[in-house]
């Protein structure tokens, strides 16, 4: 008994490190996406949880093991075996009970522990000062709507921090607009899954700002891979900030260079109006992501690429060349006219 | 019912003893001698003329044989092959996943990667090797010379071997005979919408769905026939409460084949109807449910899990006790287990769908039945544990795989509880943790159980060892490699790695585990060819094994190795579940204490 | 080599097994019961959930006459097989024939239906979710009858040229046991389609 308890403290001992190392420095740089590492209310809700798990499994873990090996060496065939058949025991009524009884309660406590985590996720209340997020998915990039501000933007979250006394949670209302994608920021919560035909919701609330990376968590085609996603957590007066600049329109008489000026002409008049919106102009396509705002953001196709003007002329001239597969296809447009667009789209702050 | 420690000592033949020669003597099972004791095999009945034949007469046998031994063998060739096409299909996987933004394969033949293994290793590995063995293994044990249904035995198996050219066809005829084919891309589980002639145009998903729904057919049909064997088959004296544990898990297994298949093929059955008639049952445009499709999926899919976990316990629970020189503990206990198993799987399927958005209430109700299989399962652990305790354990080749597959299927079980803790599996879901939770529970206990048998049983069917160093340097390497792939698998889940992707990101940790995993699978490959090498080598040059080289206890082992078509001379009887222990300690027989 | 047979003693238990003619087919209507409770569980879960019309009530007729004689035809067939137990081969094959023309009757009666709804009030598989489900449901059923009809006149057919005796009491039996599970999932799509979806 005492050894089994020494081997006990010693499997502990030795897991411990290893569980919480994931959420220790070298892996958290800061684009971790440890789930052992949160950052935001219901994904230290979970973490919590998961350790009470843990701990639970390692102790099951640490007493079968033990066993087993225990039963493994100690009763193996020794070299000097007198040949004899060993006592053939048939069963025992009083040890079945024992460990029929004991894991019923281990999965009753398991139970009563996960049911009141489930409700406090998924059935928390929305207080006042909360924002509103719609996250539509698309093959193979996200759309995320404002309603109570009025604007669309794409891939880039934005979302103000939250602050214990005044709490302002982002809830986010998840759509699908052809099949099923799954938004998981792993520091700020878990996964929710966005299915056409059928609403779900989730939330955040995170307490420290930065950038939360994530992707998309469920297999929705051939770039399912490279659907990744950015949340930005920002200070209040930079997400006020954030959202005015996403406010307004493309101002139609900005000064922009010939290039830029021809490359509109190109925009408005080629297919790219068919699926990108720029406010402001006839632009005003829903199936790709909307332009607007389109330098505002640090990646373009849902964090395939960096939005460099290198990345952005090579976007429109072969987008497969960054993203095999996706759903925007290659224009049919001449170099100078790439440089144009490319020039255009860089006047879209 | 047996009380706690009737315990007794054997008195007589030494361990590793053969049945003794020349008419048995003992108290149910005295006999006259009869004329055949001293003519060689078959008893009785006149050898055929042992004349060559053709190639083609052979094959031809083949082809149209209903003996379940040839069906039986005929499954686990198959299923051999297609292992080998998974594990490629799994080796491509994990190369293109070596280092980030690798291009090794393009994304559309990464996703038909995935999709063709997950479908192949489990309708053409998983489940055809597990027929196989219980084809093989199960008439004999209950001493029957054949299943209740032998022509329905051989058309099964050719359903299921159809599914399977079916599915690799559509790497021709995929998106229709012109232009190039391609396989399925929509994974395993096939989730709706993607399945709508919108996002899967050409046929590849046809061939996906009828290749399931032809082998479905097969399965049900050998499901049916196993029914019906054991029930009405067994020989004189085997009351069901004293069959080997073999059958009767067998004989779980294949009622939740009826309940969880079933269900399959009717979901398969609408989305043809949806794809070719025009229907809406997944159809999101026109008001159908991409939900429902998930729901009909893991109705079968999560029972499916236990019907390939059941015939594993069958094999542990005949290897285990046989090495360990003892009585299977608990034998009723166990058996109770096993079908309060599968009852539970059946209400438990949405644990695979937490993040879907159900209802906080179905999601609990969902936690609590996942957790309860915990319950029945422990039980099996803790009696297979009892099994060995006391007894005098022999570390041949089975016994070492069935250890192997008693420590990774506690820690995989033990994974499912935390995927089966909704908030956990929340984080966890969809992430590579799943992936290493279920390699560890197919792979790490499955296959293993399922090496065990290979070790256990050959010498039966061929009359012949499988070599023992191959084995144990076939066992340690597997092990590695298995450790190496799919421990790796668990932590870069935990560190947020999502599965089904081509590629990933470099920075966040993910990448020596990735390197880790891929070099696990290069051991791998040289324990399959060890064990590949084993068994053509043993069948040429093994050690010769005769009736009962393991000293065993049930039925199988009183027949000659390989058995005779016919299986027995005479139809056994027996009066306990060890008939041979009965015959080789008459003074101290079973079915006292039973 | 030899076999080392377990040599019999005397019986003087009887020892007696199902016969698995009737445990293989009660296994099957467990599989066929799967199937059918997935076809029902979509049925009831779409109810009411079509975008567009026609709906359940403006074009389903309910079927009484071919209900009845569906229902009918499992008291029949149960006769015959009772007859032919008693040997009595001419009134089996009376009653066999008589099953048998009830089922047909009740195919002819479903066609009729369907040619109602598909010509005259324009529901097909593909106009909405309820026709998608109406007809694989009432579809699906309809096809187990026609097995069972093929079955049934292969046994006909040997009764015609005398082949069915006294002795094949059991197989027809078991074959009954089909027909019965037709008839009783009948009652099931029945109450689903007629009286749950209207
Ligand atoms: C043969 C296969 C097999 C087996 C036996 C199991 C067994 C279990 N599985 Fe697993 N599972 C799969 C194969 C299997 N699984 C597959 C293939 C998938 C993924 C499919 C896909 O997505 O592609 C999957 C996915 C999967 C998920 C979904 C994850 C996700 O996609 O989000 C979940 C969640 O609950 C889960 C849970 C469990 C549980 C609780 C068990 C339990 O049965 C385990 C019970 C055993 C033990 C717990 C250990 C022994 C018990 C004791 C020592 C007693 C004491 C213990 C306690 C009291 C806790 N499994
Ligand atoms: C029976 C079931 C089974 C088995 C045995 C395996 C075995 C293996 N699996 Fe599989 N796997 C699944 C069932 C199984 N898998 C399922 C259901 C999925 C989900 C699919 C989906 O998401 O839709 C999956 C998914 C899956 C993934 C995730 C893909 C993704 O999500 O992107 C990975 C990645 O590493 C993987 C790897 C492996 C490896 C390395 C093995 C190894 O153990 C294989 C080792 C075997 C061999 C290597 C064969 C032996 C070869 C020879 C003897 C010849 C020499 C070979 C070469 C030269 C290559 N599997
Ligand atoms: C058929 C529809 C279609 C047309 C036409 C089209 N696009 Fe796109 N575009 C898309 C889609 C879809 C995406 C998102 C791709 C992804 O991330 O997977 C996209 C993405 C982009 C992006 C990156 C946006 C971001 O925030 O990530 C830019 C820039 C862009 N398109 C510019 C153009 C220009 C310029 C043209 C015309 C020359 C054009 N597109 C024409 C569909 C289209
Ligand atoms: Cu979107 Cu995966
Ligand atoms: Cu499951």
């Amino acid at each position: 008994m005492r050894r089994a308890r020494q081997l006990l403290v010693t499997l502990f001992t030795f897991l411990w490190p290893l569980v919480t190392s994931f959420g220790a420095t070298p892996v958290q740089s800061s684009s971790s996406t440890s789930i052992f590492s949160p950052a935001s209310t219901p994904a230290h809700t979970i973490f919590r949880f998961s350790l009470f798990v843990l701990a639970i499994i390692a102790a099951i873990f640490g007493t079968v093991f033990g066993l087993l090996v225990y039963a493994a060496v100690r009763f193996r065939m020794k070299a000097d075996d007198d040949g004899r058949e060993p006592p053939q025991i048939y069963g025992s009524n009083e040890i079945e009970l024992a460990w029929t009884v004991l894991p019923v309660l281990i999965v009753f406590v398991l139970f009563v522990t996960a049911a009141r985590v489930i409700h406090q996720i998924q059935d928390a209340r929305r207080p006042p000062g909360a924002i509103e997020v719609t996250v539509v998915g698309h093959q193979f990039w996200w759309e995320f709507r404002y309603p109570q501000y009025g604007f669309v933007t794409a891939n880039e979250l934005h979302v103000p921090v939250s602050d214990p006394k005044h709490p302002t949670p982002t809830f986010l209302k998840l759509l699908s607009a052809d099949t099923d994608h799954g938004f998981w920021v792993p520091r700020l919560a878990g996964k929710t899954d966005l299915i056409p035909n059928h609403p779900n919701q989730t939330w955040i609330e995170p307490h420290e700002t930065g950038i939360y990376f994530g992707q998309c968590s469920q297999y929705c085609g051939v770039e399912h891979a490279k659907m990744l996603l950015r949340v930005y957590v920002q200070p209040r007066a930079d997400f006020d900030r954030w959202v005015r600049t996403q406010q307004q329109a493309d101002p139609p008489d900005v000064p922009m260079s010939t290039l830029a000026a021809e490359g509109r002409r190109v925009f408005l008049t080629a297919a790219c109006i068919n699926c990108h919106t720029i406010k402001g102009t006839v632009a005003d396509g829903r199936f790709g992501p909307d332009l607007t705002h389109l330098m505002s953001r640090d990646t373009i196709a849902s964090g395939a690429a960096l939005n460099t003007p290198k990345n952005l002329r090579l976007w429109i001239q072969n987008p497969d060349e960054i993203k095999p597969g996706c759903l925007m296809p290659a224009m049919n447009l001449t170099a100078q006219q790439f440089d144009e667009v490319a020039a255009y789209l860089m006047t879209l702050h | 019912m047996v009380v706690g420690g009737v315990c007794r000592k054997r008195a007589g033949l030494k361990a590793g003893a053969t049945l003794p020669a020349g008419p048995l003597r003992g108290r149910w099972y005295e006999r006259k001698p009869m004329a055949s004791d001293s003519m060689p095999l078959p008893q009785g009945i006149p050898l055929p003329q042992e004349t060559r034949r053709t190639w083609l007469e052979i094959a031809h046998e083949w082809v149209t044989t209903v003996d379940h031994k040839k069906l039986g063998l005929m499954y686990i060739i198959y299923a051999l092959i297609f292992l080998v096409i998974g594990g490629v299909e799994a080796t491509i996987m994990r190369i293109q996943l070596l280092v980030p933004h690798e291009h090794f394969v393009s994304p559309e033949v990464f996703n038909r990667m995935f999709t063709m293994h997950g479908t192949t290793m489990i309708f053409f590995v998983a489940m055809p090797i597990l027929f196989g063995f219980a084809n093989y293994m199960v008439p004999i044990m209950i001493g029957a010379r054949d299943m209740a249904f032998p022509r329905l035995n051989a058309f099964s198996f050719w359903m299921t071997a159809f599914g399977g050219l079916l599915l690799y066809f559509s790497f021709i005829g995929g998106n229709g005979l012109y232009g190039a084919g391609n396989a399925p891309d929509v994974g395993w589980w096939a989730y709706a919408p993607l399945t709508s002639p919108a996002f899967s145009v050409g046929h590849s998903t046809d061939f996906w769905t009828i290749a399931l729904l032809v082998s479905g057919v097969g399965s049900i049909g050998t499901a049916i026939n196993l029914i019906a064997t054991i029930f009405s088959m067994r020989c004189r004296g085997m009351t069901l409460g004293k069959m080997p544990l073999f059958a009767w898990l067998n004989l779980v297994m294949a009622g939740l084949v009826l309940l969880a298949i079933s269900p399959l093929t009717a979901a398969q059955a609408m989305l043809m109807i949806d794809r070719y008639l025009g229907g809406h049952f997944f159809d999101t445009q026109a008001g159908g449910s991409a939900a429902i499709w998930m729901h009909f999926f893991w109705i079968f899919g999560h029972p499916e899990v236990y019907v390939l976990i059941l015939p594993a316990f069958a094999f542990v629970s005949e290897i285990v006790p046989v090495f360990s020189r003892k009585v299977i503990f608990g034998y009723p206990i166990m058996v109770g287990a096993a079908v309060a198993i599968a009852f539970i799987s059946i209400s438990v399927w949405a644990h695979h769908m937490f993040t879907i958005g159900m209802p906080s209430y179905a999601n609990a109700f969902f936690v609590l039945s996942t957790m309860a299989i915990a319950v029945p399962t422990g039980i099996k652990i803790f009696n297979w544990l009892g099994t060995m305790w006391g007894g005098k354990i022999r570390y041949a080749t089975p016994m070492l795989f069935c250890l192997g597959f008693l420590f990774q299927f506690l820690i995989a079980g033990l994974t499912g509880i935390m995927l089966g803790s909704a908030p956990f599996d929340w984080q966890l879901g969809n992430s590579y943790f799943v992936v290493a939770h279920f390699h560890y529970v197919i792979v790490g206990g499955i296959l293993f159980a399922t090496f065990g048998a290979f070790y256990y049983w050959y010498p039966k069917v061929t009359g012949r060892m499988l070599d023992e160093r191959l084995g144990k340097v076939h066992f340690w390497l597997f092990l590695i490699g298995f450790q190496l792939t799919f421990d790796s698998l668990h932590i870069v889940g935990v560190l947020g790695m999502p599965r089904r992707i081509y590629t990933y990101e470099p920075g966040r940790g993910w990448e020596i585990w990735n390197i880790i995993a891929s070099i696990g699978v290069v051991f791998q490959i040289v324990a399959m060819l060890c064990f590949a090498l084993n068994l053509v080598r043993s069948y040429f040059k093994g050690k010769l094994a005769g009736n009962d080289p393991w000293d065993a206890w049930t039925l199988e082992w009183s027949t000659s190795s390989p058995p005779p078509a016919y299986n027995f001379a005479a139809i056994p009887e027996v009066r306990s579940r060890r008939p041979l222990w009965d015959i080789k300690h008459p003074e101290d027989p079973d079915w006292k204490y039973e | 080599m030899s076999t080392v047979p377990l040599a019999i003693p005397p019986s003087e238990t009887p020892w007696q097994l199902p016969s698995r003619g009737k445990v293989g087919m009660l296994s099957l209507i467990i599989a066929e019961s799967a199937i059918f409770t997935i076809f029902v569980v979509a049925y009831i879960f779409y109810i009411g959930k079509s975008l567009s019309g026609p709906t359940p009530q403006q074009v389903l007729r309910i079927p009484i006459f071919a209900t009845i004689c569906l229902l009918s035809s499992s008291l029949t067939i149960h006769l015959a097989v009772r007859a032919l137990e008693r040997g009595r081969v001419g009134t089996f094959k009376l009653l066999w024939l008589l099953t048998l023309s009830l089922g047909a009757v009740f195919l002819v009666e479903t066609g009729l239906d369907w040619h109602h709804l598909i010509y005259e009030e324009g529901l097909t598989i593909s106009t909405n979710l309820f026709g998608t489900t109406y007809y694989s449901l009432v579809g699906l059923h309809a096809f187990h009858v026609t097995v069972g009809l093929v079955a049934l006149s292969l046994v006909m057919l040997f009764a015609l040229a005398g082949k069915v005796k006294r002795e094949h009491a059991y197989q027809t039996g078991v074959l009954s046991l089909y027909w019965h599970f037709v008839d009783a999932v009948w009652v099931v799509v029945f109450t689903t389609v007629y009286i749950v979806g209207r």
